[in-house]
């Protein structure tokens, strides 16, 4: 069946063939290989290949579905505090046996705990390990966790809102709240989560700490390579066909696809909960390279960038979301990290870091106005369509 | 003929106005059945309640050899029961192909783990091409719907109430915005169709009603106001008055 629905979409075939050679000529310039790409550019290489893949599931949901989604940030911010519990546990915990381990007399299992607690909680006056924090010693239930927390709370949320018949610019109204009031929740420093200081030194996996973090930032970035390939194939795969035919008939005419016989609420709560679960899964993927993660991330204005990169893209094509999420964000570090040149005028100078929100709000009206199919129309005029 | 759908005393009010008023109609099946009346009469409106968007007020609606109920059912649930329905607008998925137009409104399993695994088989294409000849689009199925001419759209639809194989068919002005020579293939079309199903067809146009040749309903402020034939229907005093608008 994979084989003749590859067949079927030789654009999926094309990116997964651009997709590998990325991937070689990466390998090739980092350490590596000839050693001219920096870890910490290989590392942002591969945080933007997870921000494709969020972006490829927010153009499903929104592209294919027509569901404008403003809070798909905040499960991509789940997924990534759910790996970052592992991370931040057992890395604490590494380092707290090393150093009771220099004791005379053996620390007992309460006294690691306490020690352990006391590390990661105490920037919050606390030594107390929260409730969420059970499954914080398995990595295999925290990545657990990475699939079922954002998948149920997508799932209960989107029933709510669908079932309820909330569509349009209400829905994503909706959304939006659900992600500011998850950022607010977590900016608390009681919310067990560490407040505004979040998870940090992600980056540093246990079991590997003798690993250089070149060797380490290659590792994700394959990862995250991996999962932009199977991401891109299963949406692909879920676009196409019959359940792509009645998931388009729904963003054109919702009530119409009703009185054709289907349970409309059905089929968007399946699109909104199998997006919700990858977007958290490209998050997971995405804070250990980042090495850290706080309520900031999943602030409303995440996602609504989000939604910028799949319009900019190319709403309604995969390769789409995927080129305007790496176009954009790349060039935003460029001109945000001081990259870019800054304009003398004369009577005033432009600073990128001031004024690239403005170039990105203005090209957004453009996109939207102009060239509604984004830099991914662009492909319309290289491969002529059969008559 | 036996009774398919039975509408028993059904009346509707939208902020105080009675948009249905203690409407009774019966649709037998097979059934050819023209449906009449001035705007505001209430035609839409008892579409609505038959396909669940509306629900009334009072009265029963019931449906098929066992008299379920209609009302508090869902519109999918409705619709998956046999009763199709097109709209006054044409509205076919216009991004879409007329194959995969018809293909969505095949009869098959509507749920979405069934939509995702469903694989294409030689019965639906050829029923596909059964559909697309009747309606005379077989050499379209590859163009998208939206650049179908206007009446060509309105077939299409039809096709896709056809393809649901319901055994009710409810159609809204039909022939709106056709040329003559589309108009008299669209009676052919729905004809056809009520040899074998039953067909309720909403029309303002007189001559596209005289053409259908069936019962009809005047219906009159939300309730039936005259029934019978069209010769029979037009002679009545009361409705050349409704329709002359004599008080």
């Amino acid at each position: 069946m994979n084989k003749s629905f590859l067949m079927r979409n030789p654009s999926t075939l094309w990116f997964l063939l651009g997709l590998s050679l990325f991937t070689i000529v990466v390998t090739i310039l980092s350490d590596a290989g000839l050693g001219v790409m920096s870890t910490s550019f290989v590392k942002t290489l591969g945080k933007t290949l997870c921000l494709c893949l969020i972006a490829v599931a927010m153009d499903v949901v929104w592209g294919y579905c027509g569901i404008l989604s403003l809070g798909h940030f905040a499960f991509f911010g789940i997924g990534g505090y759910a790996v970052g519990m592992w991370l931040m546990y057992a890395r604490t915990e590494g380092i707290v046996l090393d150093s009771l381990a220099t004791q005379t007399i053996p620390p007992t299992a309460q006294e690691v705990t306490d020690a352990i607690g006391n590390q990661i909680f105490g920037v919050v006056g606390s030594s107390e390990f929260p409730m969420i924090w059970a499954f914080s010693d398995s990595l295999f239930l925290q990545l657990l966790m990475v699939v079922l927390v954002p998948g149920l709370l997508a799932l209960v949320f989107g029933w709510l809102a669908f079932r309820s018949r909330v569509t349009g610019v209400y829905l994503s109204i909706l959304t939006q709240a659900m992600t500011l009031a998850l950022s607010l929740y977590l900016f608390q420093n009681d919310s067990g989560l560490r407040g505004n200081n979040g998870l940090s030194g992600l980056q540093n996996i246990p079991g590997f700490e003798n690993t250089p973090q070149s060797t380490i930032s290659l590792a994700f970035f394959y990862a995250s390579a991996s999962a932009v390939a199977l991401g891109y194939v299963l949406f692909a795969w879920v676009t196409s066909g019959k359940m792509g035919s009645v998931i388009k008939a729904i963003r054109d005419n919702e009530s119409r696809v009703r009185f054709l016989g289907y349970h409309v609420e059905s089929y968007k709560l399946f699109v909104f909960t199998i997006t919700a679960v990858v977007a958290a899964i490209a998050g997971a993927l995405y804070y250990p390279q980042a090495g850290i993660i706080n309520p900031a991330e999943i602030a409303p204005i995440a996602s609504i960038y989000l939604a910028v990169w799949v319009a900019i893209g190319g709403r309604g094509r995969l390769y789409g979301a995927v080129i305007g999420a790496a176009f954009v964000s790349l060039l935003s570090s460029w001109f945000t990290g001081g990259g870019a040149p800054a304009i003398p005028l004369g009577f005033y100078t432009i600073q990128w870091t001031d004024w690239w929100l403005v170039l990105l709000g203005l090209s957004f009206v453009a996109v939207t106005l102009y060239a509604p199919k984004g830099i991914g129309g662009l492909f319309d005029y290289l491969v002529r369509k059969p008559s | 003929m036996s009774t398919l759908l039975e509408v028993d005393g059904v009346s509707v009010s939208f902020d105080g106005f009675r948009a249905i008023n203690n409407l009774s109609i019966q649709i037998g099946e097979p059934e050819l059945r023209a449906v009449i009346g001035p705007n505001g009469a209430g035609k839409t409106t008892f579409m609505d309640i038959i396909t669940g968007k509306t629900k009334p007020d009072e009265g029963r609606v019931t449906w098929g050899d066992r008299n379920i109920s209609l009302l508090g059912m869902s519109e999918s649930e409705i619709a998956m029961e046999g009763i199709g329905r097109k709209f006054q607008k044409p509205t076919v998925f216009e991004d879409q192909t007329v194959r995969e137009n018809l293909a969505m409104a095949l009869h098959n399993p509507r749920g979405p783990f069934a939509v995702l695994f469903y694989k294409k088989t030689q019965e639906g294409a050829k029923r596909i091409k059964e559909i697309a000849t009747e309606i005379g689009l077989s050499d379209s199925l590859t163009r998208r719907a939206g650049e179908l001419s206007h009446g060509q759209k309105q077939w299409l639809e039809i096709g896709m109430l056809l393809a649901q194989d319901p055994r009710l068919l409810l159609v809204d002005e039909p022939a709106a915005g056709m040329t003559t020579a589309e108009r008299e293939l669209t009676t052919d079309l729905l004809k056809r169709a009520a040899k074998t199903r039953a067909v309720v067809v909403v029309e303002h146009d007189m001559e596209f009603v005289r053409r259908l040749d069936c019962k009809v309903t005047v219906l009159h402020e939300g309730s039936v106001l005259a029934e019978g034939s069209l010769d029979h229907v037009t002679a009545d005093q009361t409705v050349i008055d409704v329709y002359l608008g004599r008080q």
